[in-house]
């Protein structure tokens, strides 16, 4: 830090400056500045996991009393499946959805106080900052996954145990909490304040669960909700967690249409969240 | 050898133009301030150095790369601790640096030695394991600080530094800029309406009024050029910019100001 005009620095700034025009280099400083920041949203959940506590009631809910009761009533063609095993992948995708939904928030509080300022003028390319953040609310959707494989086992649910299967779930758990919590970026960028923000949110999330497979198959839906679901990525989400969680459960999509658009999704919503982080800043 | 230059740096807001034709040059190594009433543009100056805004039109160099066209080499040089609150408060001392180490490319290797000195360079070695939010105002405001100097930044942005801090810490945190330009020779650019602080820290200042330079030299020349003896930099400033008790900033810098403030405090 002493003399900066001295040949140290400028020995510095010819280095990086040609490692700025190496690809491999970008791309690596790329994934180390995401990891990052998902480290540091990591960080924060690890000080503060009461919010992931009270995350964890909502499946339970679903799955002992709606889940029990349903399953009693044989209404919905769910085929080889209980009602049970057929609605856990589904309850697993809405707790992804929820806790992803809000993460927005941070945002706007960020955006309040000064943080974000900070990140956009340091010199970290801005989807590295929308995609870390993403990622960050992937590893906050494990905590959820774990909730709901440990109800799914009270209540006899047939898991399928496959270690494969469950990276695979692990991964459509990071996928779908990744695509809900960057749409909750760009959401966060264009209402700008909490109060409409949560207003958003509250009549966001009923429509992307109820307008999806995760409590009934599609093909009971009237057309235009079939039209609606068929748009919806929580749909393709659910679609493969039924493939990978249940023993006996199948994908009516294949899993690489199902993850081809959640990769897709994904991808869009972190460019566009990436594009728009720097207007949260002026 | 200048290390900042403007060139008829303008920035309008629809009708309001916040910054108006603003040319002046910042040597290398010098604390320069910017000067002016609430709402007279210096933050929309500082906003523009740091590549957060971009300008209407008029240009700016720092250090050679322009703010418009090589964003990203301005952003690796520069510091920039925004007047508003920019530690994250959920997260310890250290891990609010550990992420800025790494998002300025700081090797590996030398990341610990460097928030090590930075951390005992502003006396905040004993709580840097601690979550932010149970550090005091002065103590947050160093943090930030540091943040911005881990990557030994030529230009250092800082954005009312003291602004909501008690007198003491106001004092402890103007001994700690002093410092960083002696022992760093870190160009600084600060911005402020307090003319004592501006008096104490820098070596020429810049006095802004309704998004205009209305005059430009060292506080002692300001003093001198206003004709009245034992004038203060106070006298200077209300001969330059007139009234200053009508302006006062929109209702929504008012409230973050406070906020800031009470946050600080």
């Amino acid at each position: 830090m002493r003399h900066p005009e001295q040949g140290g620095q400028l020995n510095d700034s010819a280095e990086q400056a040609l490692k700025r025009t190496n690809p491999l280099a970008i791309v690596t400083s790329f994934i180390r500045k995401t990891l990052a920041i998902a480290e540091m949203e990591a960080r924060k959940m690890r000080h503060d996991p009461t919010e992931l506590a009270f995350r964890a009631v909502q499946p339970a809910l679903w799955l002992l009393v709606f889940g029990q009761v349903f399953t009693r009533t044989h209404v919905i063609p769910t085929g080889d499946l209980s009602y049970l095993d057929f609605m856990t992948p589904g309850v697993l995708a809405q707790s992804v959805l929820f806790i992803a939904i809000f993460s927005g928030m941070t945002i706007i509080w960020e955006r309040d106080l000064g943080i974000i300022h900070k990140f956009v003028a340091s010199p970290t390319p801005r989807v590295a900052l929308s995609l870390g953040k993403a990622l960050a609310g992937g590893v906050r959707a494990f905590s959820q996954a774990i909730v709901v494989y440990v109800l799914a086992l009270l209540l006899h649910v047939n898991i399928n145990w496959n270690p494969l299967s469950l990276i695979g779930v692990l991964i459509l758990v990071v996928l779908g909490a990744a695509t809900f919590t960057a749409f909750s970026l760009v959401i966060a960028f264009l209402v700008k304040t909490r109060e409409r923000f949560m207003g958003i949110g509250q009549v966001l999330t009923m429509p992307f669960f109820f307008a999806s497979n995760a409590l009934y198959p599609i093909s009971i839906m009237p057309d235009w909700l079939k039209v609606i679901a068929h748009i919806n990525p929580l749909t393709y989400q659910v679609d493969a967690l039924r493939d990978l969680m249940l023993s006996g459960g199948s994908s009516s999509f294949g899993l690489p249409l199902d993850f081809g658009v959640l990769v897709m999704a994904t991808t869009v919503l972190v460019i566009i969240s990436g594009w728009l982080y720097p207007r949260a800043a002026t | 050898m200048a290390i900042i230059e403007t060139v008829e740096l303008t920035r309008r807001f629809g009708e309001l133009t916040a910054v108006d034709s603003l040319t002046v040059s910042v040597q290398l190594g010098e604390v320069f301030g910017l000067l002016g009433p609430n709402g007279a543009g210096k933050t929309t100056v500082i906003k523009m150095l740091t590549t957060l805004l971009r300008p209407t039109s008029g240009e700016a160099r720092i250090a050679g790369f322009s703010i418009t066209k090589n964003g990203v080499d301005v952003r690796r040089i520069i510091g920039y601790v925004p007047q508003l609150l920019s530690a994250d408060s959920t997260l310890t001392g250290y891990e609010n640096l550990m992420v800025f180490a790494k998002l300025y490319d700081i090797p590996r290797a030398e990341r610990k030695s460097r928030m090590t000195e930075a951390l005992s360079f502003m006396g905040l070695q004993e709580v840097a394991n601690k979550l932010v939010r149970t550090y005091s105002g002065g103590m947050i405001r160093r943090l930030e600080i540091i943040q911005s100097i881990l990557h030994r930044p030529r230009v250092l942005f800082l954005d009312e530094p003291t602004v909501g801090l008690d007198p003491l810490a106001r004092k402890a945190l103007w001994e700690h800029i002093n410092k960083l330009r002696v022992e760093y020779g870190t160009t600084i650019f600060l911005t402020t309406h307090l003319m004592e602080e501006a008096d104490r820290l820098c070596s020429r200042v810049a006095i802004m009024h309704h998004g205009k330079l209305v005059a430009l030299g060292a506080p002692a020349e300001l003093k001198a050029s206003i004709g009245a003896a034992d004038a203060t930099l106070d006298d200077a400033f209300i001969h330059f910019t007139g009234d200053v008790l009508e302006s006062g900033g929109s209702y929504r810098e008012t409230s973050r100001t406070r906020r800031t403030a009470q946050r600080l405090g």
